[in-house]
């Protein structure tokens, strides 16, 4: 289908190599697994693969088709058209990892725009090009941390109010090192942990402490005193970041965080199913031999002419191998491009007024929410962003079928990952929700509540 | 011209977007959180779409022309593969959502799971891991938690092929195996002597690239794979150059027990300038329980009227999560669109004209260049990029010269077995006329290399930028932007 070649040609090519027919090439795979019968459905063309595809999505019902409070780590944000009609770039979308910076000044810019952006949003000095996503940024922070201490300080400090599923990744990297050990989120706090004894846990053979800001139940912490002691102890702290909420927020560098990491989806990237998203990465300067991942630099070319190369890449596995300070190769890089179209559309005032939208129409919700009987808002004192947990009387999963029956995405039962915050729904409220929408989703649960 | 960055265009007061002014009652903004600045460009659209149009245009891309680059399969990435996978059925869906209303993504997502199977003889798949090197973490995570479960805690040693890709030994050391480098013999196989020597019961596995980055296709494969099998460890099986192999050799056939997929490099999509990739992982019927936790499967068959639900399964023994949600759905979407086009026939042909196109190269060019291993290559082949005659030419410089001729250079210096390595994978997806216009080139500068060596040293001569000064970049580094006055150097 996607091979060029005339009847013609291949003879020319065959005679040229010198042998009779194509299979001739393949005499080194032994004879007996050699063309293989596959058990796969017969050849499409485009039209019919088009139909198909379009029928298998069509089985999906999507946050267009309802109203959607779901959030806990990927957020329904608007994404400005420009945005993926510039990604849709062959020259960008096309392109390979930019190894030959002659001829990818184009990823190379852009990169180093990025990393420029996250340093600005977060308030850290160097940022990487990207990881995978928010969790396995999680996972990187840990392995920053642990090689920082030569491995000699075996005690990572996790939050349980971090996202359970970067907690999860962290613990899947790190479980062939049966010495090191994460801890700090087992104990069943449900919402309210004690952040005093969570910073009593801190002593000289913890690495780091992780946090997250907003928590993943969407509230604002001060972690002020958490990172001084942690300081004082002389351990790193990593603060999982929403990018959305630095619109409004104190960055994590400011509060003095060696590391900010976070999910970029709600940076311009579709839901599209949990992915490909990013995961940003940024550091205090103290950290940047020990950053992972690829890195762009500015430079001269022999012309004296400005141009960006990948840089510090005696870090990096294709030069180290084994001794590399991680194994990763690729980053996200068109995702970054995305992030970073979304960041310079928006601006310091489009992300300014994204998440005071987000913050207003989240606490508008939270409103309304509590007037309701059944329902109850879980915290009422400490601040939060964009998302908020309310107990129901009710079993969660009746609420979300019934609200689902009126075309509601309710929100995210908790229960799924804190068993002791069974019947506790979070919910997430972005820009795209207008007024009438949540006195709809107002009236529906009243409705739940009185039918 | 060198194009200003973001913040040299920023001017105070502009935005490329707005938004609708709140629709609710104002809420008192949390005191004590607020940031005093935030330093972002100020831009309109139609500046932001300039930039961004301007700075594509210094990329070289598939879509301008031949991209050699061995080991990466840059073959043609379809168009159809970026419309289906924006439908908004598909990149509207929020992973949360209940499983009775994603039916199609976990259906599409089941379905490529069994076409990868199928197509690499497998028993399971998983599609979580992000990239190739995420699924290579994941195979070393099952043979770690594999020997561990059976308390062969003594089996700390991963033998590596000298040939194999940096990836291999990163991710090995990373769960804390001891990486020993295995020779290749003469025909570029490996060491089978020095493999039996190495094989006793400390050996965890054997991380093996068939067809090797040499493209050449591990004669032995049976008999390694039986070696390392004998003495209790697992085969890894790198999969980065499954497009020599597509609907002719299944790695699962012949006993290898854990594969790693690359969809952007053998499955069509893109590679986004540096991802995102997606590595999804293959594994024999012993290891179907240490599969990332969750994968998708079918969990009420369902009967003559009601079709099967698909949903999340937990293996028993999993390793555990390996990154948020399922993968990079996105890239499945594609994976699934370009299998569904090709099916057996298409992707047969697929490894036959990549392997045809690598072997015709590979005639046309060994009596200008070395060819350290003379025998039929699969997918790509390696050059030495070297000539006794004229020394101080190296790989770099004619890597660097065919940018001049508007083709993307072959990997250079790797594998790092080969003296001053040119490595070149031409795909499928290239045409005879293209393939010859890369000859003539090549030759070209072999040419050149004698007559006029200057030339090569200060190549590329009409590309956005020259050869740029790597060192200063490392010494005086300078990692972002200027902003207003700040100075963006670092100072450590």
């Amino acid at each position: 289908m996607f091979t060029p070649h005339t009847k013609h040609d291949v003879e020319v090519m065959l005679n040229s190599i010198g042998v009779g027919k194509i299979e001739d090439l393949f005499q080194e795979i032994p004879e007996q697994f050699r063309y293989p019968d596959l058990n796969l459905a017969p050849r499409l063309t485009e039209m019919e693969t088009a139909g198909q595809l379009e029928s298998i999505a069509a089985a999906n019902a999507t946050t267009k088709d309802l109203l959607s409070f779901l959030g806990a780590g990927a957020y329904d944000h608007y994404i400005p058209a420009a945005v993926d009609n510039l990604l849709q770039r062959g020259e960008f979308y096309t392109a390979y990892t930019p190894y030959q910076p002659e001829i990818s000044q184009g990823t190379l810019q852009a990169i180093f725009e990025f990393q420029t952006l996250i340093c600005k949003l977060t308030g850290m000095d160097v940022s990487n090009a990207s990881h995978y996503d928010g969790a396995t940024a999680a996972a990187e922070a840990v392995i920053l941390a642990y090689g920082n201490f030569r491995n000699k300080r075996k005690k990572v400090l996790v939050s349980r109010a971090v996202n359970p599923q970067y907690r999860q990744v962290i613990r899947t990297y790190m479980q062939a090192d049966s010495s090191l050990k994460i801890v700090g989120d087992e104990i069943e706090t449900g919402i309210a942990p004690d952040m005093q004894k969570f910073i009593d846990q801190i002593d000289h053979d913890t690495a780091l402490v992780i946090v997250q800001y907003p928590d993943f139940f969407g509230r604002i912490i001060d972690y002020t005193q958490l990172i001084e002691t942690a300081h004082q102890f002389g351990a790193l702290v990593a603060v999982a970041v929403n990018p959305t909420a630095l619109g409004m927020l104190t960055p994590p560098g400011d509060i003095g965080a060696d590391i900010a990491f976070g999910e970029g989806q709600p940076l311009g990237i579709p839901l599209s199913y949990g992915g490909p998203y990013l995961g940003f990465f940024a550091v205090k300067n103290a950290l940047l031999r020990k950053l992972a991942g690829r890195l762009v630099g500015e430079t001269t070319d022999v012309e004296g002419k400005l141009a960006y190369v990948l840089t510090l890449t005696a870090r990096e596995q294709h030069i180290r191998r084994e001794k590399a300070s991680s194994n990763i190769c690729s980053n996200q890089g068109l995702m970054t491009l995305a992030a970073t179209i979304y960041m310079s559309l928006l601006g310091k005032h489009g992300l300014q007024q994204v998440a005071n939208l987000c913050y207003q129409k989240a606490h508008y919700t939270a409103d309304q929410l509590s007037g309701i009987s059944g329902f109850s808002l879980v915290d009422e004192t400490t601040p939060f962003f964009h998302e908020f947990v309310v107990k129901c009387d009710e079993p969660v999963e009746e609420v979300l079928e019934h609200l689902l029956q009126h075309n509601i995405l309710g929100g995210y039962n908790l229960g799924h990952d804190y068993p002791e915050l069974e019947n506790h729904l979070m919910l997430a409220v972005t820009e795209k929700i207008s007024r009438e929408d949540i006195e709809y989703l107002s009236a529906v649960l009243q409705e739940e509540n009185h039918g | 011209m060198a194009e200003p960055t973001i913040f040299d265009l920023s001017v105070a007061g502009r935005t490329g977007v707005t938004f609708p002014e709140p629709d609710v009652p104002e809420t008192a903004l949390p005191k004590g959180f607020l940031r005093e600045k935030l330093q972002l460009p100020e831009m309109s659209e139609l500046e932001v779409v300039r930039h961004f149009t301007s700075i594509s245009q210094k990329n070289y891309a598939i879509d301008l022309g031949f991209y050699p680059l061995g080991s990466c399969t840059m073959k043609y990435n379809p168009k159809i593969n970026e419309v289906v996978s924006r439908l908004p059925g598909f990149a509207a869906t929020h992973p949360l959502q209940p499983i009775d209303t994603v039916q199609g993504n976990l259906f599409l997502m089941y379905s490529l799971q069994e076409m990868l199977k199928e197509i690499a003889g497998f028993a399971a798949v998983t599609l979580q891991p992000a990239a190739g090197a995420q699924g290579e973490l994941v195979g070393t995570l099952i043979i770690h938690k594999y020997h561990q479960e059976r308390g062969d805690h003594q089996r700390t040693r991963m033998l590596i092929p000298d040939s194999a890709h940096g990836t291999n030994p990163a991710s090995s050391a990373m769960l804390g195996f001891e990486v020993v480098p295995l020779p290749s013999d003469e025909r570029g196989n490996v060491d089978i002597a020095a493999l039996k020597e190495l094989c006793d019961d400390r050996l965890a596995g054997l991380m093996f690239t068939n067809p090797n980055t040499l493209g050449l296709f591990d004669e032995n494969v049976c008999e390694v794979v039986d070696i390392v099998h004998k003495a209790g460890g697992l085969v890894y099986g790198d999969g980065a150059n499954m497009n020599a192999l597509l609907g002719v050799f299944r790695p699962g056939d012949v006993g290898i027990d854990i594969l790693h997929f690359n969809l952007h490099k053998t499955f069509s999509t893109p590679h986004g300038g540096g991802g995102p990739g997606s590595g999804p992982v293959a594994v024999q019927q012993h290891l179907v329980d240490y599969l990332p936790d969750p994968i998708v499967g079918i969990i009420d068959e369902g009967d003559e009227e009601t079709a099967p639900l698909y949903g999340f399964i937990h293996p028993e023994k999993s390793i555990g999560r390996i990154k948020s949600f399922y993968g990079h759905f996105g890239m499945h979407i594609r994976a699934y669109t370009y299998i569904a086009m090709l099916g057996q026939e298409g992707l047969r042909d697929v490894a036959e004209i990549a392997v045809l196109n690598a072997n015709y190269l590979q005639e046309k060019l060994k009596d200008t260049f070395t060819l350290p291993y003379d025998r039929p290559c699969m997918h790509e082949f390696v050059l030495e990029g070297y000539w006794k005659d004229v020394p101080d030419i190296h790989a770099l410089d004619i890597a660097k010269r065919l940018m001049d001729y508007d083709f993307h250079p072959p990997t250079n210096y790797f594998p790092l077995i080969v003296h001053e390595a040119l490595m070149i994978e031409p795909t499928e997806t290239e045409t005879k006329e293209t393939l010859d216009r890369f000859v003539d080139a090549m030759r070209k500068i072999a040419e050149e290399a004698r007559t006029n060596p200057e030339l090569l040293h200060n190549a590329p001569h009409n590309t956005p930028v020259r050869r740029a000064d790597e060192l200063k970049a490392a010494k005086d580094l300078v990692l972002c932007c200027y902003v207003g006055d700040d100075w963006p150097g670092v100072q450590e």
